[in-house]
């Protein structure tokens, strides 16, 4: 047609033009469509990064007071013959520091309620630190109680009716006396990321928490990595092609689609009930999470062993290499990167799991941090829930700064994948 | 030989045509050449033999059209087998007709010298040894246009009759300059017309041979070519 | 006879042949790939396969080391013979001759590593050398051999996968020739190569022929007559002409050879 100069079209007629026209404001449409999405899913993320934050930061700050302690042997019941170092630590950590508080909280604030019921602890272990402030006064910082950690960060409504405000107007009077005579100050709250859980608001910490996490997804690595590299390589190199491995691979894609509640009754039956491991032990939630974690690791191995370029794999194999070579010295270089962040992936989402744990019995209440995977322990997300359902009202701000801490880590973890990757693929 | 079918690339099929088609006229020019230059010769038509002379200047063209034409076939489209060994052919033969161009031109020069003598003793022989030739050069052209090795294969057969005659007309002639040393200078010229004649002879056999090969992609048999059997070389 | 393997008079099935196939099938699951192939690779030639895409002719090269033995469905009839041992004898350790009978693929394959690393590779694992000394003069050695020394001499440390195709596919060849092979497969080997790349790695063959016994498929007819001194015709699995490569590309006997040689495949 071209060549017989018969071409009729008029690529400058106005319908023609009109076409152009409305294809330009059709995809400019559909480019403003995007950007917009775009901006309400930013918007979401950014509204619940405030929340959380606005809501959480408060967490990581306390109230603590100014107490003039006198270290009296004789209140403590320490005996001043106990002359031996080790005798004397023995009995330092024995001694009864409450009567010490409460007393010199009565006689400076006029109200021993006002100090943390908890707040001899820290007393006392500054002491065994330092055995030798024993008969010395000293002016220390104590822990204060919720209601002057709300006072201090000035939550408490002043305009509501006293009796509706949660703080009795004593208590209020109080806190303006210390605040006036600098007694009363907000610091970090060190022990939120020092300690494990309390039933007091203003002393529960995360640790143990975040320890308990560590050594589940540890476990869970531990097993699933490997597990799921080799599975992957065998299913990718070496199965056969027949009805087994066809039902093998259904299976493990839908194993990877089965609600983690499911996986949770599968470790309540097989490891406590079948096996009856240790409940709550980071071991047991490990294992659980391994399993549900496998089948996101041996897809994403698979992919990535897919998407190697056969033209190395047949570059190794005609020179010689052998079917182990091949697979160690080409394959799985190259697929590393992918491996990873399938891993990264799989370990991101157990790390954030809680429905399993709470069937295993990771839910328990633990004030301690464990010290092994055997021991009692619970998890950040677990943490979290727990802290959702206390009435106190300064857990409110520690399940933000828990979410906040429980972010942070998946943050990094999502850092460390994006390093790792870029690492392993940069290297040619 | 099955008649080959064609190109994928159908502009190859339109070249080799093409190509095919100015051999094939330069091959028509050249034999009315010979056939215009035997008919001036015997006629003493001296305003034939100029035109002869004159016409030859197209062959002349045309050979550098087929040159160029061929070369150009082969860095366009890099020919093979049966291809390449037509386009070559085609090279080789637009040289031979160029050549059979020129011995015609030959003859028709030396009409002017001859009509000047009384000699006239040679015509019937050189008119009969022109048919042969010309026949010869006719089926070489029409093995070439046809592709056809079994006439390539009788025009190469032939050359010995010719050269058989040329052998026989050649003594006559220098009998007859042994004779009569008054005629060595006519003679001399009809020599040397019968030589054209029976190179070009040559030259026919020459394209037979060149139209075998790029049908068949073989050689004829070597065959020892007539040439000066005599071993006489003569000074003109 | 358009079916008939045609060759030519100068091609003897001689004794002294490098490998030698006789009767060669491969199928691909039902589908039959390469019919009844019958050919002899002699050392002092480098031998080409032409033919059109899907004649069969890269799955039969890939016959010569076994390179079909990776696709599950592939299975192969006939013998081949390297040195007059039957190559798919279960004796025959596989590893062993992909050393013997090298490889170089269309596709430029540097491994993702160093242009060191590259040709080190195969001889390491094949325990070729053991001291550092014995392998820096195999990879100055081959790389020389691949007419690759004097560009990457001084970095070596580089990555293959950074240099030109033509580069590259000069590396895979020195890769092949750093286990000192005795056959030397090639697979389209310029597919992917400019014209100047690919006169290079001519260039290379052409240098190569003698030491190795050289079997290259390749598309471009020319390519076949410019570095091969024996030709195989191959059309819909079967091999149509075997023969020396001057005669298949000035006068081929078989029909379908000629009009695939001439552009007239119908």
């Amino acid at each position: 047609m071209s060549q017989s100069g018969t071409r009729k079209l008029d690529w400058q007629s106005k319908e023609m033009q009109a076409r152009v026209r409305r294809r330009y404001v059709r995809e400019r449409r559909f480019r403003r469509v995007g950007l917009g999405a775009v901006i309400i899913a930013a918007s979401f993320l950014a509204f619940l990064l405030f929340t959380i934050t606005s809501n959480g930061i408060g967490g990581f700050r306390r109230a603590e007071l100014a107490l003039d302690l006198n270290y009296d042997p004789a209140i403590l019941g320490i005996q001043a013959s106990d002359s031996s170092e080790e005798a004397a630590a023995t009995a330092v950590s024995r001694a009864d520091f409450r009567p010490l508080l409460a007393s010199a909280a009565q006689a400076q604030l006029g109200d021993s309620s006002l100090v943390s019921e908890g707040a001899w602890l820290a007393v006392r272990d500054q002491v065994v630190e330092d055995p030798s402030l024993i008969g010395t006064t000293q002016r220390v910082w104590v822990v204060g109680a919720p209601n002057m950690d709300i006072l201090a960060k000035g939550q408490v409504d002043f305009d509501l009716a006293p009796d509706r405000r949660g703080v009795s107007t004593a208590t209020v009077a109080a806190y303006r006396t210390l605040r006036e005579e600098g007694r009363i100050r907000l610091a970090f709250n060190s022990g939120f990321l020092t300690q494990a859980d309390s039933t007091n608001s203003e002393l529960a910490g995360i640790w143990g928490a975040l320890i308990g996490s560590i050594l589940t997804m540890a476990i869970t690595l531990g097993i699933s990595f490997p597990l799921g590299v080799m599975t992957a390589v065998y299913l990718e190199e070496y199965a056969p092609k027949n009805k087994l491995t066809d039902i093998i691979e259904v299976s493990i894609n839908n194993l990877a689609a089965v609600p983690s509640i499911i996986f949770g009754l599968l470790g309540l039956a097989v490891f406590l009930n079948t096996f009856g491991m240790q409940r709550s032990a980071p071991v047991v939630g490990g294992l659980t999470l391994a399993l549900m974690t496998l089948p996101v690791i041996v897809i994403s191995s698979r992919v990535a062993l897919k998407s190697v370029p056969p033209s190395i794999r047949d570059a190794a194999l005609g020179i010689g290499a052998s079917r182990l070579q091949v697979i160690l010295h080409h394959l799985i270089p190259v697929a590393l990167p992918g491996i990873l962040t399938g891993t990264i992936i799989g370990l991101s989402r157990a790390l954030g799991e809680t429905a399993p744990l709470l069937l295993i019995g990771m839910r328990a209440f633990v004030s301690d941090v464990p010290e092994g995977v055997t021991e009692p322990a619970t998890v950040l997300p677990v943490q979290i829930f727990l802290w959702s359902d206390e009435v106190g009202r300064g857990f409110v701000e520690k399940t933000s700064a828990a979410i906040m801490v429980l972010l942070t880590v998946l943050l990094s973890m999502n850092a460390v994948a994006i390093y790792l990757r870029n690492k392993f693929e940069r290297r040619w | 030989m099955a008649p080959p079918n064609a190109h994928i690339v159908k502009s190859f099929d339109d070249d080799l045509r093409a190509l095919r088609s100015i051999i094939g006229e330069m091959g028509g020019l050249a034999r009315s050449g010979l056939d215009r230059s035997i008919q001036s010769l015997l006629s003493f038509d001296m305003e034939l033999a100029e035109r002869v002379i004159a016409d030859d200047r197209r062959i002349d063209d045309l050979e550098m059209e087929v040159e160029a034409f061929a070369i150009s076939i082969i860095a366009r489209r890099a020919p093979m087998a049966q291809d390449l060994r037509e386009v070559i052919a085609a090279l080789k033969i637009g040289a031979l007709i160029e050549r059979i161009g020129d011995y015609g031109k030959n003859i028709s020069k030396r009409v002017a010298s001859i009509s000047d003598s009384k000699y006239r003793g040679a015509g019937s022989g050189v008119e009969r040894m022109g048919q042969m030739v010309s026949e010869q050069v006719d089926d070489a052209m029409r093995a070439f246009l046809d592709r056809d090795p079994y006439l390539a294969r009788a025009v190469n057969d032939q050359d010995e009759a010719i050269d058989d005659f040329y052998e026989s007309l050649f003594q006559t002639l220098l009998g007859e300059i042994a004779e009569d040393s008054e005629l060595t200078a006519p003679a001399t010229h009809y020599i040397f017309i019968i030589k054209n004649l029976e190179r070009i002879g040559d030259h026919a056999t020459n394209i037979a041979e060149m139209v075998h090969y790029s049908a068949t992609g073989e050689y004829l048999e070597a065959r020892a070519k007539g040439g000066d059997a005599t071993g006489l070389t003569l000074p003109l | 006879m358009p079916d008939a393997t045609v060759v030519h008079d100068e091609v003897v099935m001689a004794d002294g042949a490098k490998m030698t196939a006789r009767d060669v099938d491969v199928f691909y699951g039902e589908k039959q790939a390469v019919d009844k192939v019958s050919i002899d690779v002699d050392s002092h030639y480098v031998t080409a396969f032409i033919g059109p895409s899907g004649c069969g002719k890269s799955t039969f090269l890939r016959c010569f080391n076994r390179m079909n033995d990776t696709i599950d469905i592939a299975r192969v009839g006939g013998r081949i013979e390297l040195d007059g041992k039957d190559i798919y004898d279960p004796k025959m350790d596989v590893v062993q001759l992909r050393a013997r009978v090298g490889m170089v693929f269309q596709k430029p394959n540097p491994f993702p590593k160093s242009i060191y690393e590259n040709i080190a590779y195969g001889p390491r694992i094949h325990g070729l050398a053991s001291a550092k000394a014995d392998m820096d003069e195999i990879v100055e050695r081959s790389l020389t051999r691949a007419g690759l020394w004097n560009e990457v001499k001084d970095r070596l440390d580089e990555s293959g996968t950074a240099m030109s195709g033509g580069q590259q596919q000069r590396l895979c060849i020195a890769r092949a020739i750093a286990v000192d092979p005795e056959v030397i497969l090639m697979d389209e080997p310029c597919s992917a190569l400019d014209p100047i790349a690919t006169a290079r790695i001519e260039e290379l063959i052409d240098d190569l022929r003698g030491n190795y016994a050289i079997v290259i498929v390749t598309h471009n007819m020319q390519q076949a007559a410019r570095v091969s001194q024996r030709t195989a015709f191959f059309h819909l699995g079967n091999l149509v002409e075997y023969g020396g490569t001057e005669a298949i590309f000035t006068n081929p006997r078989a029909d379908r050879t000629r009009d695939y040689i001439t552009g007239r495949f119908g």
